[in-house]
């Protein structure tokens, strides 16, 4: 079977905490992806997401706080605009734009975060390899 | 070229249970600038701490990735041992195994394969972290509170009692507010002036207060801890320092014409006038525009009267400067007026009037000494309706909040009302009663039980006179039935609204306020007291429309975090925060809305976006928004992501 | 001091930056007297076989312009490099693949397609396409063959200076001259040109707190000359372009292209123009980045009118991966 390499980008505050909460719960995921830290989810350039695909990543997961919720009370409002927009030009460079999530997960949503995982492999592994590494 | 330690945690069988910990320390070893790697049981324990700190002295350790638990649990730890082995703390990093990596799966390979990743990618993080120093600033050990209502009289007195300078300032020519003006309060119905007189009585007392009335804040600049303020102390034409306040002046003063706003428009004022009786500083001021002497150079009696000589016709308005080191906002809210209702008859009736008006009816210092009498003809009214949420919960028209406070004023009005006028008959139009909080709910049982007050559900369509009656058209939503009332007077709980000048305070303050004009918090659950913008702390009904006790525990909260603030001998602040290459800025200011706490600002004169450290969180929207390249975030730089990023996605089989 | 042999080439280009040269004007003169010209195709008489026989390393300095789009291209970049001491990447084509470039985000066969099958003008009732090599009965016949990709000329070969533009302008090319002349060079891999953005140069007026509700396209409205064009709804890539051209567009109130590619230390300018986009976009409304964004008419080729080959991701359109 194929098995997608996965980069998750997840904010400080709500979505590594809500990841932290999935392994202390002892609740089971895929384990295709690979976690980078930020203190925010605004700090991803959309940079970030084009050098990961670049150096092969079959999808990236952008993890923040739900709207509302943002430590940085708009950090995630900012993700969510880049995240939109870079999502529409994807597709001009070979990527299927489905390859790129950005989830609200918060702190308390560890059983979320681990549907989200699953299901996003699970999708990448529909999805297939990459044609245009 | 870096020296980094890896120390891979077993946490007993917690990790080494599912990930093989002898091959991930075994892969980390030849991997780059790794001079050390060791596995151990628990990493955590004295002995482990050792290992770290014996490795770091004799290895000569430039960075160190522990691979244990979640750096929420012991970042600090490791940190700390770094620091005691002579390692910049921030050359420290975690390397999660277990509650992202053990414990979330079960094959042993795939979860081996992983912490090894997880591992070189924060072997990389090391390899790009600076060492950095707490940042420290000065702070100025005074705080300013903006607002001499009961929220800011409250958290001046605080912060004062904690002994802190506090400076107040107040607008009006007194200190007290809405809850000066208020007759009894729910849901104990005790006299307001009774409870609040001594608070400003202590506030004009207190040592530690510095109270400036008729003043306003011209404005702010600085920050956190050192705040430099401009107030703008408006001339009273009377020279406080020399009044007695005998109220001679007030008492001969020929112009009487003059609407009170402490009376809330039901009672004349003198031009030179004290608000109320009670008033703290009790000294009056003149209403420039409504005074004879300036308006058409004759007249003079105050002058004539006053025995010490205080009337100063020359007065200019002054400007004090101060420094502060943290401010409160407790500006308070206003009351939507009723002329701007158009289904109440845009104020045009005389008998339909706010609650505001009906509180200084029912007061007995007010206008009718606690009469209750109908406005248009002084006759007592026999059947008065209170429309709540007039204004509030009504998005297409007015304001789609809840103003919190009127379900409560209300039922007590209706009680007051009763109390002074037995046999008559008060009706309440509501949508939903909401009646939380201590003893609240009782009271309104209470209004509706025993004092037979007549409750109708449903919302007032229309109001129009009739003769000498207010005609009252609505429906019972309950029976489904609609409802004329004839009314004698009218009360409307009308709308709690932000000060209509609260956008203007807030630029000058760089504070964000919300789309209603109320001082946006820094988050609704956690720091419901603290503005955005570092230093500010927020007050009462400021921030939102919220009932006595409320508003003090608030003023109360602001209180503790500003002596919080200036307990240290420094502020102290997390260094990891955004930083500017001035020789790559181009001035292009992307960066500044990016921000949420006005850490980003632009340099006229070098024409550049700076960090104001201080106020920066270390969010790092701001970097991303910046396309020159010129903004990076330490320990967060993009040249680490790109690193991190191709690590983590290399093979690592095992 | 001997004079200087200079090349200038063009591949995948409109010719722009060749005539660019003459925008130095009575300059000209100067460069002339440092410089001899041993090649340069647009303005002499020059083969490719004159070239193939100048020794390894005879020019001093080679200006190549255009693209790398077909095997021509690719072939002469090569030889050049051979025979060049300096190679300097001049003009955007060159430096970041350029317009040529924009042909990456659709593939080969769609381009022939149109150019030989779909246009209006094209007569071909037979769909013949041309051929790289075709035997006829007098011997076997080549044109260069036409890649799939269309590349920046440090993709091809190693590349000492940059000078950017589309075209560069003149000022920047006598700077360049007048490095080599005096043999005050920077450090090889540098760009001539600023190091901070655009809006460094700009004269426009920008708020304290930039915000953008919508975005128009220059026919659209007529900026009024004062503030910021961005703020006005137009995009200007000023905030992720390099400084050096003296804001030329802006000054006639055309909004910056980006012809000048990214600053010192980004890797991905459309990348970085899109997050610089998103964050001045009014956020409370999690519409409306989408809204801007589908406002754009082709954002892919704004953001990369000219980064077609400098991207992070090769930005080559791969049949098979939904759209």
């Amino acid at each position: 079977m194929f098995e997608p390499k996965m980069i998750c980008f997840y904010c400080k505050w709500c979505t590594y905490t809500g990841a932290d909460l999935a392994g202390t719960s002892r609740m089971k995921y895929l384990p295709n992806g690979v976690v980078l830290k930020s203190m925010c989810s605004s700090r991803i350039d959309p940079q970030h997401i084009l050098e990961a695909f670049k150096k092969g990543a079959d999808g990236v997961l952008i993890g923040g706080c739900h709207y509302g919720d943002c430590h940085y009370v708009t950090g995630n409002q900012l993700t969510h605009n880049r995240v939109a927009m870079l999502q529409k030009i994807l597709p001009d460079f070979g990527i299927d734009p489905h390859r790129l999530r950005i989830e609200w997960i918060s702190a308390a949503e560890g059983a979320k975060l681990v549907k989200v995982i699953n299901t996003f492999t699970e999708d990448l592994r529909a999805m297939g390899p990459r044609r245009s590494k | 070229m870096e020296k980094i330690g890896v120390f891979v945690c077993h946490c007993g069988l917690n990790i080494a249970g599912t990930v093989d910990v002898k091959k991930v320390a075994e892969a980390i070893s030849g991997y780059r600038d790794v001079a050390h790697a060791e596995e151990y049981k628990y990493m955590c324990s004295d002995p482990g701490q050792n290992l770290v700190i014996k490795a770091i002295k004799e290895k000569g350790l430039t960075g160190l990735v522990v691979a244990a638990c979640s750096p929420t649990l012991h970042e600090t730890t490791f940190r700390k041992a770094a620091q005691r082995a002579g390692l910049n703390p921030y050359k420290v990093e975690i390397a999660n195994i277990r509650e992202q990596c053990s414990w979330v799966h079960d094959d042993k390979a795939l979860a081996t394969s992983k912490a090894i990743k997880i591992v070189r990618t924060m072997v990389e993080k090391v390899r790009g972290d600076s060492p950095l120093e707490t940042i420290k600033v000065d702070v100025t050990k005074k705080a300013l509170v903006i607002g001499g209502g009961i929220s800011g009289i409250q958290a001046a007195l605080d912060i004062a009692n904690s002994g802190y300078p506090v400076i107040l300032v107040e607008r009006q020519p007194s200190i007290g507010g809405h809850m000066a003006q208020l007759s009894e309060t729910f849901p104990t119905l005790d006299c307001s002036q009774c409870i609040l007189t001594p608070k400003m009585v202590d506030v004009s007392k207190h040592p530690n207060i510095t109270l400036h009335t008729y003043s306003e804040v011209e404005d702010v600049s600085g920050y956190v801890g050192n705040f430099k303020v401009r107030i703008k102390k408006k001339a009273a034409y009377v020279d406080r320092d020399k009044c007695t306040g005998c109220g001679l002046c007030s008492e001969k003063c020929p112009s009487k014409n003059n609407s009170s706003e402490f009376e809330r428009g039901m009672a004349f004022r003198k031009a030179i006038y004290t608000p109320f009786p009670q008033a703290v500083p009790n000294k009056p001021v003149i209403d420039r525009e409504n005074c004879t002497y300036f308006q058409t150079g004759k007249c003079g009696v105050c002058a004539k009267v006053c025995t010490v000589g205080a009337i100063n016709y020359e007065q200019q308005d002054e400007m004090i400067e101060e420094q502060v080191g943290s401010i409160v906002i407790a500006t308070g809210y206003e009351v939507h007026p009723v002329s701007k209702f158009a289904e109440y008859g845009y104020g045009t009736i005389p008998d339909v009037i706010d609650g505001l008006q009906f509180e200084r009816m029912l007061s007995a210092s007010g206008p009718t000494e606690g009469e209750v009498k109908r406005p248009s003809d002084g006759k007592t009214p026999k059947e008065v309706v209170f429309i709540q949420c007039a204004g509030s919960r009504d998005p297409e028209k007015y304001f789609p909040y809840c103003s919190k406070i009127c379900c409560m004023y209300t039922a007590k009005h209706a009680k007051l009302y009763k109390h002074k006028v037995h046999d008559g008959q008060p009706y309440v139009f509501y949508i939903d009663i909401r009646a939380g909080g201590k003893k609240y709910e009782e009271f309104v049982q209470q209004a509706i039980e025993e004092e037979k007050v007549v409750y109708l559900r449903g919302k007032v369509s229309r109001i129009y006179r009739d003769g000498d009656k207010v005609m009252v058209c609505g429906e019972d939503t309950l029976l489904g039935k609609k409802v004329e009332i004839a009314a004698d007077l009218v009360v409307l709980a009308s709308a709690i609204t932000a000060q209509t000048d609260s956008r203007e305070l807030a630029q000058k303050l760089k504070a964000a306020v919300d789309e209603f004009g109320f001082f946006s918090e820094a988050h609704p659950k956690l720091r419901p007291v603290e503005s955005n913008t570092g230093g500010f702390f927020l007050a009462g009904a400021a921030q939102a429309p919220k009932d006595i006790p409320e508003a003090v525990a608030q003023a109360s909260a602001t209180a503790a975090k500003v002596t919080a603030l200036f307990s240290g001998k420094y502020l102290e602040h997390e260094p990891i925060v955004a930083t500017v290459v001035e020789d790559l800025c181009s001035g292009c200011r992307i960066c500044v809305p990016a921000c949420p706490y006005g850490a980003r600002e632009y340099d006229k004169e070098k024409k550049v976006a700076r960090v104001n450290e201080v106020l920066c969180e270390g969010c790092g929207a701001c970097v991303s928004a910046c396309a020159s390249g010129a903004t990076q975030q330490n320990n967060f730089s993009d040249q680490q992501f790109y690193e991190m990023i191709s690590t983590a996605l290399e093979e690592s089989n095992v | 001091m001997a004079k200087l042999k200079l090349g200038m080439y063009w591949a995948a280009t409109c010719g722009g930056c060749d005539v660019s040269v003459l925008d130095t004007h009575e300059r000209l003169l100067k460069i002339v007297e440092a410089a001899d010209i041993y090649f340069w195709p647009i303005a002499m008489d020059f083969k490719y076989k004159d070239v193939e026989a100048m020794e390894d390393g005879f020019l001093d300095v080679c200006l190549f312009n255009g693209a790398i789009r077909n095997s021509e291209n690719e072939h002469l970049a090569k030889l050049l490099r051979k025979k060049s001491k300096v190679m300097v990447a001049y003009g955007a084509c060159a430096a970041f693949g350029g317009i040529p470039a924009l042909a990456n985000f659709t593939t080969r066969e769609k381009i022939l397609e149109k150019a030989y099958k779909t246009t209006v003008s094209t007569d071909n009732p037979q769909g013949v396409y041309p051929q790289p090599s075709t035997k006829m009965p007098e011997g076997e016949i080549t044109i260069p063959e036409f890649y799939n990709h269309v590349y920046k000329l440090s993709d091809i070969v190693p590349v000492e200076y940059t000078i950017p533009g589309c075209p560069p302008p003149a000022d920047l090319l006598m700077t360049a001259v007048e490095a080599i002349v005096t043999g005050k060079l920077p450090p090889a891999g540098s760009t001539i040109a600023g190091e901070k953005t655009l809006c460094d140069e700009c004269p426009l007026e920008k708020s304290e707190k930039p915000v953008i509700n919508d975005i128009k396209r220059p026919f659209q409205v007529i900026p009024d000359g004062k503030k910021c064009l961005l703020e006005q709804g137009l995009i200007c890539m000023g905030p992720a372009t390099r400084s050096g051209c003296g804001a030329a567009c802006i000054k006639v109130n055309m909004p910056c292209r980006g012809c000048f590619g990214p600053a010192k230390d980004i890797k991905d300018q459309g990348a970085k123009m899109l997050s610089a986009l998103a964050s001045i976009v009014k956020f409370d409304d999690e519409q409306k980045a989408d809204q801007i964004i589908n406002s754009m008419v082709d954002a892919t080729g704004t953001l990369y009118r000219f980064g077609g080959a400098n991207a992070i991701l090769s930005p080559r359109r791969t049949e098979g991966e939904k759209p």
